[in-house]
């Protein structure tokens, strides 16, 4: 059957169903995280340091736009709508689908073996000049090398780590830090950070530097080929022409 | 594209149906053991119900943590509170001498305790964090009864599920579970900081619930009701919090 065999050697299957549904439900959750955690911030934007802060004490540094309540000095004389609600339940709600999501991601990663073959930089790139070589190919724009193709390089593999060890931890610990359920049964959650209004400005940069990376990541599916990786992210398939790979490289 | 073989069919079948068995088992587990939120079923009650059960057992027999006197908040914020109804400036009048705390509904013994009954109870004082929804927290100490030793005074029966307290402001009113109100954290607070408690954190009586956020601890107590169900009481929802799209349970 030729047309069955072309179609064999002209795809490849870049990503696995589980990977392509966890993505998608974390890249949901993520969204309705930021879009909501952004109008919990609305309601008092100013961020300190320690256990406790409020408008008598100073803040280390302040958001100057409207706030949603008008228990906040603004310097605005007017006061935005309300949404924290809403926002609070579809947050923790979104929460919990990133968690469960996050776990079913996890289980895969370290029972499929995908953490030490794809994650975990290779015996050859644990020295700073891989790294350094790579971003000078990502300045000089040199094209990937073949086994690109395959797998990720050395910034990847390093950048995907720390989201996925560093800053989603982070996220979730800074975030119980804050829940006074959690800190009057387990202090320890919230003072090893500096305290409640420690752990909310932390939330808060650890949000920023996921949103740096989304950025970062979006601009590099945009580089890369940004139909192309989408579609290999929905099918799980890539086409042959679209790698550039010649058949006798295909395993 | 790979062909569905007999044992992919088989392993997705067995799992899908471990999965449903699974859910089924701890829906009934945790209606059984009062893990499901009165407001479960609005837009976002999946959620909250994860989040209410998980911590529910998690933290519920924890003893409540206590700050260090050095951390008590020299100037506590005192949050805008609502115009006051004509009653209210009446018993601030006389000091709140005629104030009363009823306790009715599903106890043995209803009770209508003064603020000096409840003095004369029992005394705790404790050193808590008030954190609102909006992001802002102060620490204060906070001295008054147990809620728990007013319901052992009251005897709550058997089936009871949920307090639901009110306060002297019309329509403003929450509930919490047995185990929240029998926390030893629980408070009929009088006195804030060595003083009495001020009007603007809520005197002369606040339900302090030191383990939910601020919205839950109600201002101006004047009601306690024990109840197997919340049911019946406004929209059936646990209290009006979530009529205005508010979590019931406030504890994260």
């Amino acid at each position: 059957m030729p047309t069955a065999t072309q179609v064999e050697r002209t795809t490849i299957i870049r990503h696995s169903l589980l990977v392509r549904i966890t993505h998608w439900l974390i890249f949901l959750a993520f969204v309705a995280l930021l879009v909501t955690g952004i109008e919990i911030l609305i309601s008092h934007p100013r961020f300190y340091w320690g256990e406790v802060g409020n408008v008598n004490t100073h803040p280390i540094f302040t958001f100057h736009i409207p706030s949603s309540r008008d228990t906040v000095p603004t310097g605005y004389g007017y006061v935005l709508p309300d949404q924290n609600g809403w926002s609070r339940y579809l947050h923790f709600q979104a929460a919990w689908l990133l968690v469960l999501c996050g776990l079913v991601y996890l289980g895969y990663l370290i029972f499929t073996g995908h953490l030490s073959k794809h994650l975990f930089p290779t015996r050859e790139q644990r020295s700073l000049r891989a790294y350094t070589s790579r971003v000078a190919q990502y300045i000089r724009r040199t094209k990937p090398a073949d086994d690109e193709l395959h797998t990720y390089n050395v910034l990847q593999r390093s950048a995907y780590l720390v989201v996925i060890f560093v800053l989603f931890p982070l996220i979730l610990w800074t975030g119980l830090a804050m829940s006074p359920a959690v800190t009057t049964a387990f202090p320890l959650v919230s003072s090893l950070l500096g305290g409640r209004q420690s752990a909310r400005t932390l939330h808060l940069f650890v949000t920023i530097a996921l949103v740096l990376f989304l950025f970062v990541h979006v601009i590099m599916v945009a580089v890369s080929g940004f139909r192309a990786r989408i579609r290999a992210m929905i099918t799980g398939k890539a086409q042959l022409s679209e790698t550039e790979l010649t058949a006798k490289e295909l395993p | 594209m790979n062909p569905i073989t007999r044992r992919k069919l088989l392993t997705t079948g067995l799992a899908a149906t471990a999965g449903a068995a699974g859910l089924i088992t701890a829906a009934r587990l945790a209606r059984k053991y009062g893990l499901i939120p009165p407001d479960h079923s609005v837009l976002y009650g999946t959620g909250e119900t994860l989040t209410y059960a998980c911590q529910r057992v998690l933290t519920a027999d924890r003893p409540l943590h206590d700050f260090p006197r050095s951390m008590i908040s020299k100037q506590p914020f005192m949050n805008e509170i609502g115009k006051l109804p004509d009653a209210f400036k009446a018993s601030q009048a006389v000091n709140f001498s005629d104030w009363r705390l009823t306790v009715d509904g599903l106890v043995d013994h209803p009770l209508s305790l003064s603020v000096a009954d409840l003095r004369g109870l029992a005394m705790r004082s404790q050193i808590t964090e008030v954190a609102c929804e909006e992001g802002w927290s102060y620490v204060a100490e906070w001295i008054g009864t147990p809620l728990s030793l007013v319901l052992r005074e009251a005897g709550l029966k058997p089936e009871v599920r949920y307090l639901a307290y009110f306060s002297i402001q019309p329509s403003w009113w929450e509930s919490i579970d047995i185990s929240e109100a029998l926390n030893p954290g629980t408070l009929v607070t009088w006195a804030m900081n060595d003083g009495d408690l001020p009007v603007g954190f809520g005197g002369p009586l606040r339900l302090r619930v030191p383990r939910q956020l601020g919205y839950k601890s109600i201002k101006f107590l004047t009601r306690i009701t024990a109840t197997d169900s919340m049911k019946h009481f406004g929209k059936g929802l646990g209290s009006p919090s979530p009529e205005d799209g508010y979590a019931w349970y406030a504890g994260i």
